[in-house]
């Protein structure tokens, strides 16, 4: 029987960037064990020496040549912001650094 | 002439019969008519419609020269972006968003002069198989308006069921096309991956997500695929490989000394008995139309949901983080002083619906370091083991079978507090998408103890959709005959049809 | 108790690694085909694409790749014959997607070395840096913090995002730990860096512009005590903008982990951010805990398996290494080792070699480029390259001056002239009528007036008092406004007055 604990969850949001209420995040952890369950069926066969499928269809190279072509307009671009100034997108402050 | 064929309306606008701008006002009446009670729709543009009716008018008015589509009303998936028309994908996080820009689905759609009548609704960014996750509201089923209709396209599904629009346009990832087609008593095709550009598909598993036909008959379903599929160079899975001849395999129906294979794993427990009794009626008359049975055997298939379910949430975890409300969309938790990050975790908090964000967690958990190998990297070898038991099974077949859904349509509540019986409703057609395959569901007539409707499912290697075509359509004929009527002809009325 | 450099290496021995990022210089972006240009106006170079609307898909520049193979191969790598991109996911508004593309664990290039000198005192030394990969992302947007201290994340009330710089293609070179350097690291580094830029260059996949951010050099930093083989815990310090940057960020770190040991204190392995006023480190905000990547296969791209003929082809169009380039230019020129060193210093060697093809001859452009250019570039404070005059006009100038139609002080009226924008070097001659007088009758009639003018100084020399003439000669050039070739006119002078002229 797997299970998630609640801080496990949380922990989980977190890195999804999700503000989960209490409530859903035990919620979620008690749904969790069988969805784990149902999941981990995955592990049941021995898959040694089984290639992984990322791609169903087996393309190779597919390119695009170097050319430059008309972009969005800015006012195309910046036409479902939340907030704008100075035709740039306006956010909250940013707290972190970029990576 | 709204319970006409799309084939047949275009054989009326051809004559002079009607007009787009005609059957446009019909349908825009019977939308206005029923919609209320089914909710297929989240948004309908009827003049912009007419506009594109009218357009259509004037160039066949002009003696140009028209595709089989041209003036045809259609019903749009809410998952494809259209220039300038609020496209949501069923979530409250795309509430009021207009993209600046078409999807190459609707590009194409326009380009054939089809007239896209509104958006449909869909389980929210199409996780689910009831479009009871919808941000806005379940989609009830026209056969019975206390039934979901399935989903995740189900208001595309419901729409073309209810006479809303002869032919609509969903996604199938998991099942979403070919299940509500099965639950509506409709045709649906799920198209080779790659066959149909993704550009504009909001996308929620990037190696499953395939845009697909609803019609209500296999010609119709075959005319819109022809429109629809494609190489795209937007689209980098996109094939580059000529489109199959599905409208000429539609017309000519013949299934003598064809193989077709009933996969052994795809029927029997938790299999309703009126579906698997619908399936082997159809079995039979396949065989008297001069088709060939034969057994196969596909045993990784029993592991397709488990894999699905880690691969679908785990690509979805990281699609879906373009949600942001720094771009565009929802914008909430903007109080005093707060940071990007408060806004950005607040907003996917109230704007995400619980199915979406359960699939994200389980997305996260998958791809997480230390359990990758484990639940994404098992998964994705599952995959290699499903193409190869296809492989194999297409070897002894032409195409392989089965019934499209374990049961008909359910109640609307009825799974919704269960995740783990909602995932079951995909159980048959999950490996298709794993496999990156084409499959098609068709009506097989109704299921005894609830006399809803049970879809046949038709499944062909990739880039051979023409056999769909080929085997539905020798069994639509039969069935037709056999039932003096297409299977829709007896969908309740809603309340007057004209 | 700060320490010294000295008392740093005399205890510890640096370890090295160092990631640097490259923008490559194709016209459109890595994934879509908006501009590259820099400086456009915001949001301008913006498409479904570079925004992540909702359902756009990125597909792969093939400039882009050729490019990265070509620096693999410069780089002394293995090109894998299949190789993924794949997902980084992390959430960051700068960062339209919330996920990089990048590259994980199937890198495009691999297993690849490159070999630096540097001068020392005891003469020249070799370092061999390995390359761990070489890989293929894309760039993120700019962003504008508002309020507070302007331009700085910290205190900011909010923020101003630009996409034009979202998805720009980056490649990413990381070296394998470089041990072994001892209190050469921070020379080692700078010198590693120069040659990556140089060997870019010549590529012409980028145009290596540290200012410009077009190359930037994360440094990872560790120190262990000497003969030790355990490793130390590192920091990576960004922001390290320039050569000289370099040298001093490694320089500054190495001190400050030596400060930590020596103290019985831990170095916290962290990002740092490069202080370019102070030369110092500053601590970046530290995360609560690891970044998780959850790096998957990218699904909406597929596998990048170039065929082995179109390596070989790529292999056979390198062009010669700098530091071969280098030796040679040397020999052919017959460049004395510190004027060498001047060109390198200076960065002329392109645009020197460049005047020399022109048919210049390689002392006299050196001059013209390290000299008079250099100078008048120096005082308006811009680079060489941005100045208006070229390679071309530089030998233009070359061969008048040696056609005898330009005397080198003319030349120089001429260099001016052109840097002002007013033409071509003969544009110039021609519009300042600059010409050297050469005609004899002409000569013949100044001097008669000149000697006729100053008939003292002029009996002088006919009495053989040659060094009179100096003033005499003057004279003459002043009344032919500099435009005579003063050594005829010494000729000229001289024979008028009797006396042998030479
Ligand atoms: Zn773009």
């Amino acid at each position: 029987m797997s299970s998630l604990s609640r801080d496990e969850v949380a922990k989980l949001a977190a890195l999804a960037r999700i503000e989960m209420s209490e409530a859903e995040l035990i919620n979620l952890s008690s749904q969790f064990g069988s969805i784990l369950d149902a999941v981990a069926r995955v592990q049941e066969l021995n898959l040694e020496g089984v290639k992984a499928t990322s791609h169903p269809q087996p393309l190779e190279n597919i390119f695009r040549e170097d050319v430059v072509l008309p972009s969005l307009t800015p006012d195309q671009a910046l036409s479902g912001a939340p907030a704008q100034e100075d035709q740039r997108f306006r956010v909250p402050q940013i707290l972190g650094e970029a990576e | 002439m709204i319970k006409n064929t799309a084939a047949q309306m275009s054989a009326a606008l051809e004559k002079g019969e009607t007009t787009s701008v005609e059957l446009t006002k019909l349908h825009l009446d019977r939308i206005a008519e029923v919609d209320p009670k089914v909710k297929a729709f989240l948004h309908v543009d009827g003049e912009s419609a007419l506009k594109q009716a009218a357009a259509v008018d004037a160039d066949r008015a002009s003696g140009k020269k028209l595709g089989p589509l041209a003036g045809i009303p259609l019903a749009l998936k809410d998952v494809l972006a259209q220039e300038g028309v609020p496209t949501t994908a069923g979530s409250k996080i795309l509430q009021d968003w207009k993209p600046p820009y078409d999807s190459t689905v609707v590009a194409k759609l326009k380009a054939a002069g089809v007239v896209i009548l509104g958006k449909t609704n869909m389980d929210e960014f199409a996780m689910g198989s009831s479009t009871e996750n919808s941000g806005y509201g379940p989609t009830f089923n026209p056969w019975d308006l206390t039934r979901t209709p399935g989903g995740s396209s189900g208001g595309s599904a419901a729409a073309v069921s209810a006479f809303e629009a002869p032919i609509a346009i969903g996604s199938d990832t998991g099942g979403s096309i070919r299940q509500p087609a099965a639950l509506t008593g409709i045709v649906g095709v799920r198209p080779t991956y790659g066959a149909v550009s993704r550009y504009g598909l909001i996308a929620y598993s990037s190696s499953l997500d395939q845009a697909g036909p609803f019609g209500r008959t296999v010609l119709d379903t075959a005319l819109l695929h022809e429109v629809i599929a494609g190489h795209d160079p937007k689209d980098a899975t996109s094939l580059n490989a000529p489109v199959p001849a599905v409208v000429a395999a539609a017309k000519s129906g013949d299934v003598k000394g064809l193989k077709i294979g009933v996969i052994k794993q795809l029927q029997g427990d938790g299999y309703q008995t009126g579906v698997l009794a619908r399936f082997n009626e159809s079995l039979d008359i396949l065989a008297s139309l001069g088709a060939e049975i034969v057994q196969v055997d596909c045993p990784s298939f029993e592991y397709a949901l488990a894999a699905y379910y880690l691969i679908a949430p785990s690509e979805c975890s990281s699609n879906l983080a373009r949600f942001d409300a720094m771009r565009y969309g929802l914008r909430t938790g903007e109080a005093d002083g707060a940071s990007a990050e408060t806004v950005m975790n607040a907003t996917r908090e109230a704007g995400f619906g619980r199915e979406v964000k359960r699939r994200i967690i389980l997305g996260t958990y998958a791809l997480s370091s230390g359990y990758y190998d484990a639940y994404y990297g098992s998964a994705q070898k599952i995959r290699t083991l499903i193409i190869e038991d296809y492989k194999k099974a297409f070897t002894q077949a032409d195409v392989l079978v089965s019934p499209t859904s374990p049961i008909t349509a359910f109640k609307i509540g009825e799974k919704s507090e269960d995740p783990i019986a909602m995932y079951l409703a995909d159980v048959a057609t999950i490996p298709v998408n794993l496999a990156g395959i084409c499959g098609m569901s068709l009506p097989a007539g109704l299921a005894d103890e609830d006399n809803l409707p049970v879809g046949f499912q038709i499944m062909a290697p990739a880039m051979q959709d023409q056999r769909l075509y080929q085997v539905g359509a020798a069994l639509e004929a039969a069935l037709v005959s056999k039932w003096g009527g297409h299977l829709i002809s007896k969908a309740p009325a809603l309340g007057g049809a004209k | 108790m700060a320490l010294s450099y000295d008392d740093v290496i005399a205890k510890y021995e640096p370890v090295l690694g160092l990631e640097v990022h490259v923008e490559l210089n194709t016209e459109s972006k890595m994934f879509c085909s908006c501009s590259t240009t820099f400086g456009g106006e915001p949001n301008t170079q913006t498409c479904p694409v570079c925004l992540a609307l909702p359902g756009a898909l990125p597909v792969v520049n093939a400039k882009a790749i050729e490019s990265t193979i070509k620096i693999g191969l410069a780089l002394n790598c293995q090109i894998a014959p299949h190789s993924r991109f794949a997902r980084k996911n992390y959430f960051y508004p700068d960062m339209p997607k919330n996920f990089q593309i990048s590259q994980y664990d199937e890198p495009i290039c691999f297993d690849g070395f490159v070999d630096v000198e540097i001068d020392t005192d005891e003469g020249a030394k070799q370092f061999r840096i390995e390359i761990e990969r070489v890989h293929m992302e894309e760039d993120t947007g700019k962003s504008l913090h508002v309020g507070g201290a302007t331009g700085r994340i910290h205190g900011a009330e909010y923020s101003l995002l630009d996409y034009n710089r979202a998805g720009i293609p980056l490649v990413e070179i990381v070296t394998k730990i470089v041990p072994g350097t001892g209190k050469y690291a921070p020379e080692v580094a700078k010198a590693y860096v120069a040659e990556l830029r140089d060997i870019l260059r010549g590529l012409k996949v980028s145009d290596v512009k540290m200012e410009q951010g077009s190359l930037r050099c994360d440094a990872n930093v560790s120190l262990r005590l000497i003969g030790s083989d355990v490793l130390g815990t590192r920091s990576e310090t960004k922001n390290v903008n320039s050569l000289r940057s370099v040298e001093r960020a490694i320089r500054g770190e190495m001190i400050r982990h030596a400060e930590l040991l020596n103290e019985g204190k831990k170095v916290k392995q962290e990002t740092r951010h490069f202080q370019e006023d102070t030369g110092l480190t500053r601590s970046g905000r530290s995360k609560e805990q690891a970044e998780d990547y959850r790096y998957f296969p990218e699904p909406d791209l597929v596998p990048v398996a170039p065929a082995a003929a179109w390596i070989e082809e790529l292999r056979a169009q390198q062009p010669e290494r700098p530091s071969i380039r280098r030796k040679r230019l040397k020999e052919q020129w017959a460049v004395p080792d510190k004027e060498m060193a001047a060109m390198i210093n200076a960065d002329v060697l392109d645009i020197v070699e460049e005047t020399v093809l022109l048919g210049a001859d390689p002392t006299k452009a050196r001059t013209w480029w390290l000299g008079e250019i250099s100078r008048i570039a120096n005082e308006k404070e811009v680079a060489l390259t941005e100045l208006t005059i070229a390679p071309k006009d530089v030998a233009e100038i070359v061969a008048l001056v040696a056609a005898g139609e330009l005397t080198d002080k003319l030349a120089r009226q001429v260099v001016e002239g052109v840097i002002a924008g007013e033409g071509t070097p003969s544009q110039v001659v021609a519009k300042r009528g600059i010409k050297v007088v050469n005609d004899d009758r002409a000569l013949m009639a100044a001097i008669e007036k000149v000697c006729a003018d100053q008939v003292e100084t002029a009996d002088k020399v006919r009495n053989g008092h040659v060094p009179a003439a100096g003033a005499l000669i003057g004279a003459v050039m002043k009344e032919t406004k500099g435009q005579a070739d003063a050594a005829r006119v010494r000729e000229l002078l001289l024979g008028h007055l009797g006396q042998p002229s030479n």
